[in-house]
């Protein structure tokens, strides 16, 4: 999959406004002019959408054709001259122009893409200027298409058919479609239906005209009173960079810069309208302190000493051991490091950002990776995915791997549920939590015996019997050697043999020659394995992880920008550990969730002793380190808000408080000394797992299993109070799903709610929440899935024993 | 011979009995000055003063916050915030003008593409600090509701040039 030589040897040669070109056979006019850089005005036609050649706006006059021919939907043949400015080009242009105004409102002053509006464009550049249609203009309703695409001015839609390409193709999901013929046309999405993907965004990008806009962005500003900053993404792994657009130093779009090797044009939602949570109440402007129990805004004089010297306290009373510090995967590199630097300084190794990560046994010096470039993903010819919720935490991978199902790939999937990604999926195994080491055990076995391979299998292995699917998985990996894959999703990497389903993994890689990759959980879950930010075996004595930091309770806790119970799996054991905690220091960009707050339905919630405003992405510099270990530094594009600092600031004084002082004080010497080199990087990416395959573990007797997801809106702080995208239909309430058997089993009754019980700790600080319940038939026998990071399931262990009832 | 000219012109002061007799002709001629503020000077149509925002017969506000006119400003002297409004319209919710700013060209009435924003006849006022010049929306719909009838006048005689 590495650069090829390009071999022009079959070539056609063609002629575009007297330039000549050679392009290889199959590819059209449109391309030809393209690599020309000859300007072929059109609306319906996309790079990366298939041909609708519905607009007619990209005529072109081509020798011994006698009418104009649409520059898109022609192939280039030998020979062939082609004309884009000539006369007849030019007459055919207009009149197509004057055609698409003929229903067009020309009110563009009040329409939100003016400014941007490629028929703007293109009818200054290209039109005629002046129309002869007198008669009355056709009027379409507008469309409800949900919280973040507006379709309230239909009657501009020229029918391109781009965004229904679009759902079809890239999204995966066709949402929207064209009904009626002629004049009537009109772009629809299903009956009582709103456009719910997770990538509905592009579409807003795609539309060349004002049908389709940005809701949260509608009548905010003009294209042209906006500066535009390079940024990159802060949500899943694949650190999709961004254009962040600003009005007046404060951000009021996000759009995505092209970048072929990651996010080609794209953005997923998450990416796009979470900088609605950068200006809203939620942000904090100044430090807290909590007196009597009640968080009160204090000054930075006050807070950073009091915070250094409860700190220095606690340290010099009980040690270094005394102190937790829980890292977010979302956090910039730089801050990560400065945080574990000055913890180590201050002799504590309980570092940790692998929040939702209960398996810890292996600790490899190596960090996991995508195991490929991301622009691979799309040539895979094969793949299995175990345990991953792709569509929620990786949402434009998904697009990558549905143009490679497109292409024909076998993509398979090994999981707790029925993956719902919108893609064909050749094989399915759906089984549950605690069979997933036993099934992909017998996808080894599967593969040793389709191999014949020599290196023997554990004895423990002789009782798995591989079924006919698990052999027909294994014969799609063997099919395509080089362009096969297997993925370890995050539900794998959070099970609690997380180790051993990697090297079940690495064991089926290494059979079928496919190749092994973990899919990351956050933008920086790669960037922080390397930096250090982790346990440090040998170093001192081993510190704890996170796991076992919430379950050996601490005496204080620094949280950088981790919101507890949301962002850690053992909610339950985090809220005992932060309470009994004497104190806690969190840095975040964003308040504390308080009672009666939307956010929280969670009772008691922990408040921080001390809360210091660190600015997000948008404010400081930083560096993500995407899962293909692509090192990405940005700097702030906008200024810190109110009394916000950038954390590695912060981080500094509170080390100089704590007589720890650190040489760096810029943000250039901060990324010299803190941000691996990209050399660097690669040579400590490896997937290759250290644990030995021995013995498979007996499946525990649970009576119900659950099988809990991150959901795609509440995954980390910043998404979480984005309205807009708690408004849509994927951020909806946490539901209790399971199958038929076992909910007659519970008596449960259709319509009612299920009571989920956890109680910790022998019975004491008991949760309980009270949801309602759907039946899914496609959930395994005795497992139940509801997702966790949601308010109202945040305070449950994610692994705990659990008890369900039937609530009137 | 054109020396002799110049001889004659510079000997027998002729500039500056041209020049005197100007002056003495003037003497028995009207007087020119104007009285202000009594009295007036003559305006045009295209006077550009104060500046003034309209509104329909039906006293629904003109401008549809389209930002061409803080765009065209070459003073930079136009600041609007817009947001949708209840009925689902786009709206301004600040439109303030910087009179400090104004260089009077007219180019946001140019602009205009509702005949919203104009300039008036009004050219007597005046601030005693920098913040009485910044007039906000609601100054400008007053001006322009209290000239409205001047205004069209203006514009309706204008209209053929434009």
């Amino acid at each position: 999959m590495s650069e090829t030589v390009i071999d022009k040897s079959g070539w056609l040669n063609l002629e575009i406004n007297g330039k000549p070109v050679q392009m290889p056979p199959g590819s059209t006019v449109m391309d030809a002019a393209q690599t020309l850089k000859v300007f072929i005005p059109h609306f319906c036609y996309h790079k990366k959408l298939s041909l609708a050649a519905s607009c007619r706006m990209c005529l072109v006059q081509v020798e011994k054709i006698p009418k104009p021919v649409p520059a898109c939907a022609t192939p280039v043949s030998e020979g062939m001259k082609v004309w884009t400015r000539s006369e007849v080009a030019l007459a055919a242009q207009q009149s197509v122009m004057e055609f698409l105004l003929i229903n067009h409102p020309l009110d563009c002053p009040v329409c939100d893409q003016g400014g941007e509006c490629q028929l703007q464009d293109v009818a200054v550049g290209y039109g005629k200027g002046c129309s002869q249609y007198q008669e009355i203009k056709r009027v379409v309703p507008g469309k409800d298409l949900g919280p973040l695409v507006s379709a309230a001015e239909m009657s501009r839609c020229i029918q391109c058919t781009r965004c229904v390409r679009f759902g079809d193709e890239i999204a995966g999901q066709m949402e929207l479609g064209l009904i009626r013929r002629g004049d009537r046309v009109e772009i629809v999405p299903f009956v009582g239906e709103t456009v719910e993907s997770e990538l509905s965004g592009n579409m807003i990008d795609l539309c060349p005209v004002g049908a389709l806009t940005s809701k949260p962005f509608r009548y905010q500003a003009r294209s042209w009173e906006l500066s535009r900053r390079r940024s990159v993404s802060p949500h899943d792994a694949l650190g999709a960079n961004l254009i962040v657009q600003l009005k007046r130093n404060q951000v009021v779009r996000v759009q995505p810069f092209e970048n072929e090797a990651i996010n080609e044009c794209w953005l997923s939602d998450r990416d796009r309208f979470s900088y609605e949570a950068l200006n809203s109440e939620a942000r904090l402007t100044r430090p807290l302190v909590k007196k009597d129990g009640v968080l009160i805004e204090a000054d930075w004089q006050e807070a950073l000493p009091l915070a250094a010297a409860r700190l220095q306290n606690i340290i010099e009373r009980d040690g270094g051991e005394a102190l937790g510090v829980l890292i977010s995967p979302h956090a910039t590199l730089e801050e990560a490091a400065l945080m574990s630097r000055l913890a180590r300084a201050l002799g504590c190794d309980n570092i940790d950002h692998r929040l939702r990560q209960q398996d810890f046994s292996q600790d490899s010096k190596n960090v996991s990776w995508l195991g490929m470039p991301i622009a691979d993903v799309s040539q895979l010819k094969a793949a299995l995915f175990v345990g991953s919720f792709l569509r929620h935490d990786q949402p434009l991978l998904t697009a990558r791997v549905r143009q490679a199902a497109r292409h024909g790939a076998a993509i398979s999937s090994l999981h707790s549920v029925r993956a719902d990604w919108h893609l064909p999926l050749l094989y399915e195994n759906v089984v549950p939590p605690s069979q997933l080491v036993t099934a992909l055990a017998a996808l080894v076995v599967a593969a040793h015996r389709e191999t014949k391979a020599t290196q023997a299998l554990p004895a423990a292995f002789n009782e798995v019997t591989p079924t006919e699917k698990d052999t027909a998985i294994v014969r799609t990996l063997l099919a395509a050697p080089e362009r096969a894959a297997i993925f370890l999703g995050s539900f794998a990497q959070q099970h609690e043999h997380a180790a051993l389903l990697h090297a079940l993994a690495q064991r089926l890689a290494d059979d079928t020659g496919a190749i092994l990759g973990v899919l990351p959980e956050a933008a920086n879950s790669v960037g922080l394995a390397l930096t250090g930010a982790q346990p440090q075996k040998g170093a001192q004595k081993g510190g704890l992880n996170a796991r076992t930091m919430l379950e050996q309770p601490r005496k204080a806790y620094v949280l950088l920008h981790t919101e507890a119970p949301f962002d850690v799996a053992q909610g339950s054991a985090a809220l005992t550990a932060l309470r009994q905690a004497d104190f806690v220091l969190s840095l975040s960009p964003f308040r504390p969730a308080e009672e009666g707050a939307s956010l929280n339905a969670l009772p008691d919630i922990v408040l921080p002793d001390i809360v210091l405003p660190i600015a997000p992405f948008t404010e400081t510099s930083g560096t993500f380190i995407n899962m293909e270990g692509r090192v990405q530094s940005f700097h702030g594009v906008a200024p810190p808000l109110g009394e916000t600092r950038p954390g590695w600031q912060v981080i500094a004084a509170l080390a100089g408080l704590l007589d720890q002082p650190f040489a760096e004080t810029t943000p250039e010497a901060v990324r010299a000394s803190c941000v691996p080199s990209a050399d660097s990087v690669k040579a400590r990416l490896s997937n290759r797992a250290d644990t030995v395959l021995q013995a498979l573990p007996k499946a525990a007797q649970k009576t119900v299993e659950r099988v809990a997801a991150v959901p795609i809106y509440q995954a980390d702080p910043l998404v979480r109070r984005a309205p807009s995208l708690q408004r849509t239909a994927l951020a909806a309430l946490p539901k209790v799903a399971m199958n038929a058997a076992l909910a007659a089993r519970l008596n449960l009754i259709k319509g009612g709610a299920v009571r989920i019980r956890q109680g910790n700790h022998a019975g004491e600080n008991e949760v309980t929440a009270v949801l309602s319940w759907i039946c899914d038939e496609t959930l395994p026998a005795n497992t139940v899935r509801f997702d966790m990071a949601h308010p109202l399931t945040a305070g449950f262990d994610v692994y705990g024993e659990f008890h369900l009832e039937a609530t009137p | 011979m054109n020396r002799l000219q110049r001889f004659l012109k510079t000997w027998l002061l002729l500039e500056l009995l041209s020049g005197l007799g100007l002056t003495f002709r003037r003497m028995f001629k009207p007087k020119f000055t104007v009285h202000v503020p009594e009295e007036k000077t003559p305006q045009g149509p295209r006077f550009r003063g104060l500046h003034a925002q309209r509104r329909y017969p039906n006293g629904e506000e003109r401008c549809i916050a389209c930002k061409l006119c803080e765009a065209v400003c070459p003073a930079l002297a136009i600041t609007i915030d817009i947001a949708e409004r209840e009925d689902g319209s786009r709206r301004t919710t600040r439109y303030d003008v910087d009179l400090s700013k104004c260089i009077y060209c007219g180019l946001c009435m140019e602009s205009c593409p509702v005949d919203s924003i104009v300039l008036t006849r009004i050219y007597e006022y005046h601030g005693e600090q920098h913040s009485d010049l910044c007039f906000t929306k609601d100054m400008l719909l007053a001006i322009g509701d209290h000239y409205e009838a001047q205004i069209a006048k203006n514009l309706e005689e204008d209209a053929p040039y434009r």
